[in-house]
């Protein structure tokens, strides 16, 4: 007691958590309370539940998960075999290197690439195919955030993979365990951490980025972050926006209370 | 034993292809004549002519430089005084809900953040600009600076501050003479994670900044919805350049930073 008397750090520390920690998320609930004319209503809520919202919310969560299943599928084998080449931080900095990028100048790229006369239909067009509508559609909108979250999938699957006891892959190779075996009994349970912490770190994203929807998919999809966007800056009802975004912070504590919960019983 | 990778490295040689693929395609055409991302004509200086000459366009990037900046600093002073207040607290558990607590703007996204504090800036009546753009980047960068800072101080043996005390220094000086300079690293960091967070940002400010003040991301954006223009292509080059050259320093600061407390150590 006597220490945290003595703890004068605290006092601007918990001021700035009080101001923009604590203070922001009070304020979204109460907000999400009043109507646009300012009168303390339930209807956000009860406006949440009709079919538009949830179906946007489905689709939102359903591009989530397209999104998060593609970048593990990609990125799991490419942090693998980073791990198995020589130089591998060099490497690895080079993957992480255009993250540092800001994802609107990678967007922007994509607008050059599959647009109309763009590479890629240059190049479907040398397949045989013909040109195609590519930009402001689905697929454009889950390629590019693919392409965006990637790095951050790998970073910590890697991780996982650099901590595990190689010891552990040629214990069960001598006890006779097949190469797939290994993988599917020893390696990937042991990079389960990584996995989760690369899921969080594409899900939660997944779910709120407008940017590139705006951008790439026109207003074909419409993601919770596109709805909260939309709801604060263009219609300036803010009262349903933060509805939204108070159903966005109670999906996102869920992800994190699933992927996070886990640790224990690997542990144990 | 070769051969058996060869089908991997390919694997691998892929996924840097396209994650490099449109970085080099935008920045390839920021050097076409023709005006679009399609049918190079011929090489040119134009675009990058265009972006120097674009004052607007300069204000942007300074403003944008003197928020990242000023908030980095800001939030790095910020930083070392919650991680020394979360290795003054003794009690575990307390300790814990003050590290989520700090955690819950690093995982909170964007749009969450940034429309809470839009909340937050009109309720106490700040002016949507600079100021407000300021502290939200100061906001979002403490938790960041905090958690590169912490390992650093719990690092730290707690024997040189009683030895220090001991020695009849004062509490400034055990702070200024022993604590900060041991955890230098973990402040520079701090200071560079800061100040990445802030250039990176886009989604915060862009709910923040009101009319009349813009960073450059935003500005991207708005220019990037208009559609294509080489000029952006010009200065995605020249922040990609940029983007490098900070990395590397990055990378010399922190092995500077290594080398330094091995020496002191080894002293």
């Amino acid at each position: 007691m006597r220490n945290s008397l003595k703890n004068v750090y605290l006092i601007p520390y918990c001021l700035w958590i009080l101001l923009f920690v604590v203070a922001p998320i009070v304020l979204i609930v109460y907000y999400s309370l009043f109507d646009i004319e300012g009168n303390f209503t339930f209807a956000n809520y009860a406006n949440f539940f009709t079919p538009v919202y949830m179906k946007m919310t489905l689709s939102s969560f359903w591009y989530a998960f397209l999104i998060t299943l593609f970048s593990l599928l990609i990125a799991y084998p490419a942090a693998y075999l980073l791990t198995k080449t020589k130089h591998k931080r060099l490497w690895l900095m080079l993957i992480i290197l255009p993250s540092w990028i800001n994802l609107l100048l990678k967007a922007y790229a994509f607008l050059g690439i599959f647009g109309t006369y763009g590479a890629a239909n240059a190049l479907l067009e040398v397949l045989g195919i013909g040109s195609q509508q590519i930009l402001f559609t689905d697929f454009s909108f889950v390629f590019v955030s693919v392409y965006i979250f990637i790095p951050f999938m790998i970073l910590p699957v890697f991780n996982a993979l650099e901590e595990m006891n190689a010891g552990l892959i040629d214990a069960a190779r001598d006890l006779g365990a097949s190469g797939w075996t290994t993988f599917r009994r020893v390696v990937v349970p042991l990079t389960m951490n990584g996995v989760k912490a690369g899921c969080q770190a594409v899900f939660i994203p997944a779910l709120s980025l407008f940017m590139i929807t705006r951008l790439i998919a026109g207003n074909r999809v419409i993601t919770l972050g596109t709805a909260i966007e939309q709801h604060f800056l263009v219609t300036q009802d803010w009262g349903m926006g933060a509805t939204i975004a108070v159903f966005l912070i109670i999906a996102m504590a869920a992800i994190m209370v699933l992927t996070g919960g886990r640790k224990r019983g690997t542990q144990a | 034993m070769r051969n058996k990778w060869r089908p991997a490295n390919l694997y691998l040689v892929a996924v840097f292809v396209v994650l490099y693929a449109p970085i080099f395609y935008l920045m390839f055409y920021s050097f076409n004549s023709g005006g679009t991302m399609h049918g190079f004509e011929s090489f040119t200086w134009e675009w990058y002519a265009e972006v120097f000459q674009d004052t607007r366009l300069l204000i942007i990037v300074l403003n944008t430089l003197v928020i990242a900046l000023l908030s980095a600093a800001i939030s790095t002073i910020l930083g070392v005084v919650g991680a020394l207040a979360i290795t003054h607290v003794r009690r575990h558990r307390r300790r814990k809900a003050l590290l989520s607590l700090n955690n819950v703007l690093i995982v909170s996204p964007d749009v969450i953040i940034g429309a809470s504090f839009l909340i937050l800036f009109t309720m106490i009546g700040i002016r949507l600009g600079f100021t407000s753009v300021l502290l939200s980047h100061i906001a979002f960068s403490v938790p960041i600076a905090v958690l590169m800072i912490l390992p650093k101080l719990e690092e730290m043996s707690p024997t040189l501050v009683d030895a220090a005390r001991d020695l009849g220094a004062s509490r400034l000086d055990v702070l200024t003479k022993v604590i900060l300079p041991f955890i230098r690293p973990g402040i520079f960091a701090g200071f560079f994670m800061a100040l990445t967070y802030s250039l990176d940002d886009f989604a915060v400010t862009f709910f923040v900044t009101g009319n009349g003040y813009a960073t450059l991301a935003v500005e991207i954006y708005s220019r990037a919805r208009q559609g294509i223009s080489l000029s952006i292509n010009a200065l995605s080059t020249l922040i990609f350049l940029f983007t490098v050259i900070l990395v590397i320093g990055y990378y010399f600061i922190n092995r500077r930073g290594a080398k330094q407390v091995g020496w002191e150590a080894g002293k």
